[in-house]
């Protein structure tokens, strides 16, 4: 992002959608969707499974296009603009999938390498080094040489995050980061998470199941509902469990406890 | 547990009887188990159709013996059927695990009903969807090509970014790694010419002329036909699984959000690797050929050697040659296409993957043969 860009843009929220429609051909997932990211904001997208928050995800980073409405990405409609510059609104923009997504002919090493070398004119000595700071980050340190399909699922969704991180992104997306990982790390995840957002700034925008981990570092949210196929809550998860009185919002909130 | 055991155990039956006006009982006994007897729910179905005041159905289990899916899944069917007729059913009756598992199906059931709602599709408008997919699909064929056109213009402009380590593999995966099987195929292509030739050729004391036809055909075009067959099934259909394995993966969406183009990534170095492969296989196979219908025409019918050899060379022209081996670039291009295309578009599952290869097999090898037909013609217009 250029000093201009940045300058201009300090108004806008760092990312907004508005209005967003979301189908596959004539199924229509989820309609209707609206709602703004501030810049260093730890966002959660909430809903049951098969809501369309991956769907949602794939909208918004450009690899599927919108039925209806736009996205914004510092006041920049990201669906109308050229594919070029939508790479470069998304060089700023690390993701995590939902199922790690590591290239599988490369070493973990090399997977978090890659972006580096296509992004940056670091030496190989250098990308070396941030790749191994990176791992450790994530805890997997002395796996570089290791192939993606000799890890376990949680480690593959940690190095994955580690290769999200890799180019200290402006905006950071991650697809369920917590599932498939043990308590502990999970909460070490969502340490780094907080931390990320307090040393760099970055927004964060989590796609969650985990209720602990909403709690522990969500802003702000948005509850996709699976009945009326719409957004049907926004806000601090905490506000939202002590004043919303939808019972689908309250159920999720709760872990189908009935709402007070 | 004994054989006989089994036997004894009576099979699921139902009884109907009319306790009160307007309500059939249902008398559920014996056992209820899968693999065992029981009854369906047209029984019931025929009773309520009998009896047209029926607006109530009861159970009674109080001699069923054993239940399981067998039984929910009757009980699901009577409990549509009376719904549709608008007659109500009461579960009191049935034993308290069998109520619970029915609230919790016909729970979801409705939801399900809730969300699919596809009208179904007439006869006619199927062939229309189907054709109308056969468009799309060419006219996407199409549009991955102008796209692999543009990445190749760039890839000379020195401009396309992949890992030169990638495309060593890639190479050592499509040259080296099929000699053998293309070693096996092309001696005993050879050995199959030479031997039906030398046969028929015999009958006119020609035999020595089999050295000419065995050269010819291995060169003009059982060298790049064979190789190319060979190729897509083993490597077309292995690039369409692996492209296919990296799009369910969602690794063709990572490479995209980081900017990286997919088909200057992966499809180019698979295309250039197969093109320089390819020509020098299809040159390698010329010689295996040939050297397998030697053997066959100097070891099993006494040709002398000396002659054999002058014919073969006299007969090898560099256009033979020559043909063969841009056959063989075009049947790369053709290969590298259909199998990646078919991986960068397969759906999202395992099957899915399955699909792709089988289709782009079968798809290149109809591309080969079409195109070995056009190379055909033109030069037999040409006159070369
Ligand atoms: N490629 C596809 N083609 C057609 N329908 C799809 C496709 N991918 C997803 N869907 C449908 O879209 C809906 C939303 O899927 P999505 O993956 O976005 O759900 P999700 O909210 O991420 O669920 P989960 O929490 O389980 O990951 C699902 O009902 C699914 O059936
Ligand atoms: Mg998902």
């Amino acid at each position: 992002m250029t000093q201009t860009d940045t300058q201009i843009m300090q108004g806008d929220p760092h990312i907004r959608v508005n209005d967003v429609t979301l189908a596959y051909g004539n199924y229509v997932v989820m309609k209707d969707i609206s709602f703004s990211i501030r810049r260093g904001e730890i966002f959660v997208v909430m809903g049951g499974s098969g809501c369309g928050k991956s769907t949602l995800m794939k909208i918004m980073l450009g690899l599927m296009p919108p039925v209806k409405g736009d996205v914004f990405y510092n006041g920049v409609n990201f669906w109308e603009s050229s594919q070029n510059r939508r790479n470069k609104i998304l060089e700023n923009v690390g993701i995590l999938y939902q199922k790690g997504a590591l290239w599988s002919s490369m070493t973990l090493a090399e997977n978090v390498a890659l972006p580096l070398e296509e992004h940056t004119n670091l030496s190989t000595a250098q990308i070396r080094e941030i790749v191994s700071f990176k791992l450790s980050l994530v805890g997997l340190t002395g796996f570089e040489e290791f192939y993606p399909s000799e890890l376990s699922g949680g480690m593959i969704k940690r190095a994955a995050l580690g290769r999200a991180m890799a180019l200290d992104p402006d905006i950071l997306f991650f697809d369920e980061p917590s599932a498939g990982l043990d308590p502990v790390s999970a909460r070490v995840l969502d340490d780094l998470i907080l931390e990320l957002r307090e040393s760099l700034q970055t927004t964060v925008v989590v796609i969650s199941h985990d209720l602990e981990s909403i709690f522990a570092i969500a802003d702000n949210s948005i509850f996709l509902d699976l009945e009326t196929r719409t957004m049907t809550a926004t806000g601090n998860p905490r506000a939202l469990l002590s004043k919303s009185r939808d019972t689908n919002v309250c159920s999720f909130l709760t872990r189908g406890k009935p709402c007070s | 547990m004994s054989i006989p055991e089994i036997i004894q155990q009576p099979p699921g039956t139902i009884s109907f009887s009319t306790p009160a006006k307007n309500t059939l009982l249902i008398e559920l006994s014996g056992f209820w188990e899968i693999g065992g007897k029981s009854p369906s729910a047209k029984e019931v179905q025929d009773r309520i159709d009998a009896d047209s005041t029926i607006s109530r159905i009861i159970f009674d289990s109080g001699r069923l013996l054993s239940w399981d899916s067998t039984l929910l899944t009757f009980l699901i069917r009577i409990i549509d059927i009376c719904s549709t007729s608008g007659i109500s059913v009461e579960r009191d009756g049935l034993p308290r695990g069998v109520q619970r598992l029915l609230t919790l199906a016909c729970d979801n059931l409705d939801k399900k009903q809730v969300q699919l709602n596809v009208p179904a599709e007439s006869f006619l408008a199927r062939i229309g969807e189907g054709t109308l997919k056969i468009i799309i699909s060419s006219a996407e064929m199409l549009d991955f090509i102008g796209e692999a056109c543009s990445a190749l213009f760039r890839l000379f402009m020195a401009k396309a970014r992949f890992r030169g380590s990638d495309l060593a593999l890639i190479i050592w995966e499509c040259g080296v790694q099929a000699l053998p099987i293309v070693s096996l195929i092309s001696a005993l292509v050879g050995i199959i010419v030479a031997f039906v030739g030398v046969v028929q050729l015999r009958i006119f004391g020609a035999e020595i002329y089999i050295a000419n036809v065995v050269a010819i055909a291995m060169a003009r075009e059982m060298g790049a036909l064979m190789t190319a067959i060979i190729m897509m099934g083993r490597t077309g259909a292995a690039y369409a699984a692996q492209l296919g394995t990296m799009e369910v993966n969602e690794e063709i969406d990572a490479f995209k959000t980081l900017g990286i183009s997919p088909m200057e990534f992966l499809v180019i170095p698979r295309i250039v690797a197969l093109v320089l492969m390819m020509p020098l296989l299809c040159v390698y196979s010329d010689i295996v050929g040939i050297l397998g219908g030697a053997v066959i025409s100097i070891g099993m019918f006494d040709l002398p050697v000396n002659q054999y050899y002058d014919q073969t060379l006299n007969a090898l022209s560099i256009t033979h040659l020559s043909i063969g081996i841009i056959k063989s670039a075009v049947f790369a291009v053709l290969i590298a296409i259909s199998g990646c295309f078919y991986g960068m578009h397969c759906g999202r599952s395992a099957s899915a993957v399955g699909d792709a290869a089988t289709s782009s097999v079968v798809t290149g090898i109809v591309l080969i043969v079409l195109a070995d037909g056009i190379f055909a013609v033109i030069t037999n217009a040409f006159r070369i």
